[in-house]
């Protein structure tokens, strides 16, 4: 199952350290934006008074890496969804498809690339927490496995019965995702989408190309068969004209019809 | 054919129209200039919620669908063995490779990095319909090539390998309808990624056969449609006869189309948002009325179909109601779920018409210099007024 965050909005207090950690690891230019951009991979925002951090979810089956004609964006076992930037063409289906709205391209590069979350993906490697969850003061952001984390979230949902909406954000959402969000406010109103299918969206795409060899085969079949019958029939009725004008002697086929 | 006689020079009178394409190709390359030196953002109206605009939903999708004339006649001549309308099929397969050829250009400059365009065959995603849609783009272009290559061989006297291709005819032509049929199915597979985004009036598991049969009624539109303005521009006649039938093709694939569109469209419950008159009703309302309700109805009419200007009529409403139909798909059902409004800038606009003119202009050179036509390279003629004067 791998790594993933658990974020808890009512724990979140909007100081912003995790953004702020996530631009220094990363070494992204700029300040801190309000919205994600290919410069910003997690920014906290106000909703309903309380603040909700916006980041890639990782999804367990990344839309995104399904869609990518190059396969520069890959699942990693240990959890994150890192993304290739030298292997990119920046066709941008990426940020089309992901239902969660997440890849943000560089519009302002002559040499563009596309920037999001790769939940510091060689920190995990090293073993280290993401640099967000190792920065946030409150524990609103916690970094741990991912069925801990479920078993968390769970633990909280029912210790204070009435204190969170009764749902975890990303457990079947697209599929599932290693990051999951709990709330006292239903999701929607925080700003996330809610009207994700439960299958992942990749699910839709494969159940067409799966079938694309079987369709060449019967397609070629068909066609040169069309071609075969139409092109027997004008020889058929060639042959069926000199029959009848050249000698005046009746065939078998002359016999039948 | 008299090579003597058709390697002369052909006359050609720079007229209004040859200005305005002068214009509008400096222009273009203005913009890709600066396209390529400061960026997409400096050029385009994309942003972060919108990173597909009009050179995907016009030049890509238009540019292909518009193409499968090419294919549709290659099938209807070489595969159902219909011969009579093989004096067709050339200015057809020019359109359709001039089609590919301003999607590859228009990918060119949409692609964040195109000098990358490459990796799409070095670096395999099978589960990616992109995939599909690079590789059915690159092999089709090849087909449709090489498919147009006896006419370029012939101009220039090497028959042998003209007729090495007219001997590989059959298979080259299958080749071509699969490779269309993947390709123009692929394009509505694109969108069946987004069921949350894109606007139930469009959105159906169907979106590959609706794309794939919209473009074979589309085709032969643009079969009708480009007949009569090389007729006009070369005073070449039409082939009433030929495309009288064809437009009986429309009608059925166009009809075929419709029902499918209607029956997506209740399968989502989503005919409430055409009666309360939404944008996105309002918008569906025009393409399905203009693109399919009535170029069905007028064109079931023999008197109409038979009649060159409500056939030219008719033929223009499938292609406009097609083109809406991409840019409805691409745009007018996204906008919704990205919380913002797209207009394409000037100069996305002014790419796309640049890329629809230099199309034209190469259309028309390659009529005045080859044999497209079954009467042989034709020039203006000097007697009558020229085109737009």
């Amino acid at each position: 199952m791998g790594m993933g965050l658990l974020f808890d909005a009512t724990r979140c207090i909007g100081c912003g350290a995790c953004s702020s950690a996530c631009k220094e690891q990363n070494k992204l230019p700029g300040k801190v934006e309000e919205v994600l951009t290919a410069y910003t991979w997690t920014t906290v925002q106000e909703k309903e008074g309380l603040n909700v951090r916006r980041l890639c979810m990782h999804c367990e089956v990344p839309t995104c890496a399904s869609v990518c004609p190059v396969g520069a964006l890959t699942k990693t076992p240990e959890g994150p969804v890192v993304y290739d930037a030298e292997r990119c063409m920046g066709c941008r289906y990426c940020m089309m498809a992901c239902p969660f709205e997440i890849p943000k391209y560089q519009w302002d590069r002559p040499v563009p690339v596309v920037g999001k979350c790769i939940l510091c993906a060689g920190r995990l490697k090293e073993g280290k927490p993401t640099a967000c969850a190792e920065a946030c003061p409150a524990e609103a952001t916690i970094f741990g496995k991912k069925e801990d984390l479920i078993w968390e979230a769970r633990t909280r949902i029912r210790q204070k019965p009435g204190a969170y909406v009764d749902h975890i954000y990303g457990l079947t959402e697209a599929g599932g995702t290693s990051v999951l969000m709990i709330s006292n406010v239903s999701f929607d109103k925080l700003g996330l989408k809610t009207n994700l299918p439960g299958e992942p969206p990749a699910m839709k795409t494969w159940q067409v190309l799966s079938n694309i060899p079987d369709f060449v085969a019967v397609w070629a079949v068909f066609l040169y068969g069309v071609h075969w019958i139409t092109a027997r029939r004008e020889v058929v009725a060639k042959a069926g004209t000199n029959g009848n004008g050249g000698h005046g002697q009746g065939n078998g086929r002359e016999d039948r019809s | 054919m008299n090579t003597l006689a058709t390697l002369a020079p052909r006359r050609f009178r720079p007229g209004f129209w040859t200005g305005v394409f002068v214009i509008l190709f400096l222009a273009f390359c203005a913009v890709t200039i600066i396209r390529y030196t400061k960026g997409l953002g400096a050029v385009t109206n994309l942003s972060d919620q919108f990173p597909w605009g009009l050179w995907i939903g016009f030049d890509l999708l238009c540019g292909v669908g518009l193409a499968a004339g090419a294919f549709t006649l290659t099938a209807v001549v070489h595969l159902f063995n219909l011969k009579r309308f093989e004096p067709i099929v050339r200015p057809t397969i020019l359109t359709g490779f001039l089609g590919y050829a301003f999607v590859i250009v228009a990918l060119l400059l949409d692609l964040g990095q195109p000098w990358r365009i490459w990796h799409a065959i070095v670096y395999w995603n099978t589960h990616s319909v992109m995939f599909e849609v690079a590789w059915c783009v690159m092999l089709y272009t090849t087909v449709l090539a090489v498919e147009f290559a006896p006419v370029v061989l012939e101009r220039f006297g090497f028959h042998a390998p003209a007729r090495l291709i007219h001997q590989l005819i059959t298979p080259l032509v299958i080749l071509g309808v699969i490779l269309s049929t993947l390709h123009q199915s692929s394009l509505g597979s694109l969108y069946l990624i987004v069921p949350s985004k894109l606007h139930p009036l469009w959105y159906s598991p169907m979106l590959p056969l609706h794309f794939y049969i919209s473009a074979i009624g589309a085709g032969i539109g643009m079969i009708i449609l480009e007949s009569y303005l090389s007729k006009r521009a070369f005073h070449h006649h039409l082939e009433m006869d030929l495309l009288e039938p064809l437009a009986r093709g429309m009608v059925v694939a166009l009809g075929i189309y419709g029902l499918m569109r209607l029956q997506g469209i209740a399968r989502n419950h989503a005919f409430g948002t055409i009666t309360n008159l939404s944008y996105e009703g309002r918008m569906f309302l025009i393409e399905f009325t203009l693109g399919v309700v009535l170029p069905v109805i007028l064109m079931s009419f023999r008197r109409l179909r038979t009649n060159q200007d409500w056939l030219v009529g008719g033929a223009f409403l499938a292609v406009l109601g097609f083109v809406m139909n991409r840019l409805n798909v691409s745009i007018t059902g996204m906008e919704a779920a990205s919380g913002t409004r797209y207009l394409p800038s000037a100069m996305e606009i002014i790419v796309s018409l640049g890329l629809v003119g230099t199309g034209m202009a190469v259309f028309a050179f390659a009529v005045r210099n080859f044999s497209i036509f079954p009467e042989g390279p034709v020039a203006g003629r000097p007697k009558e007024p020229a085109v737009g004067a």
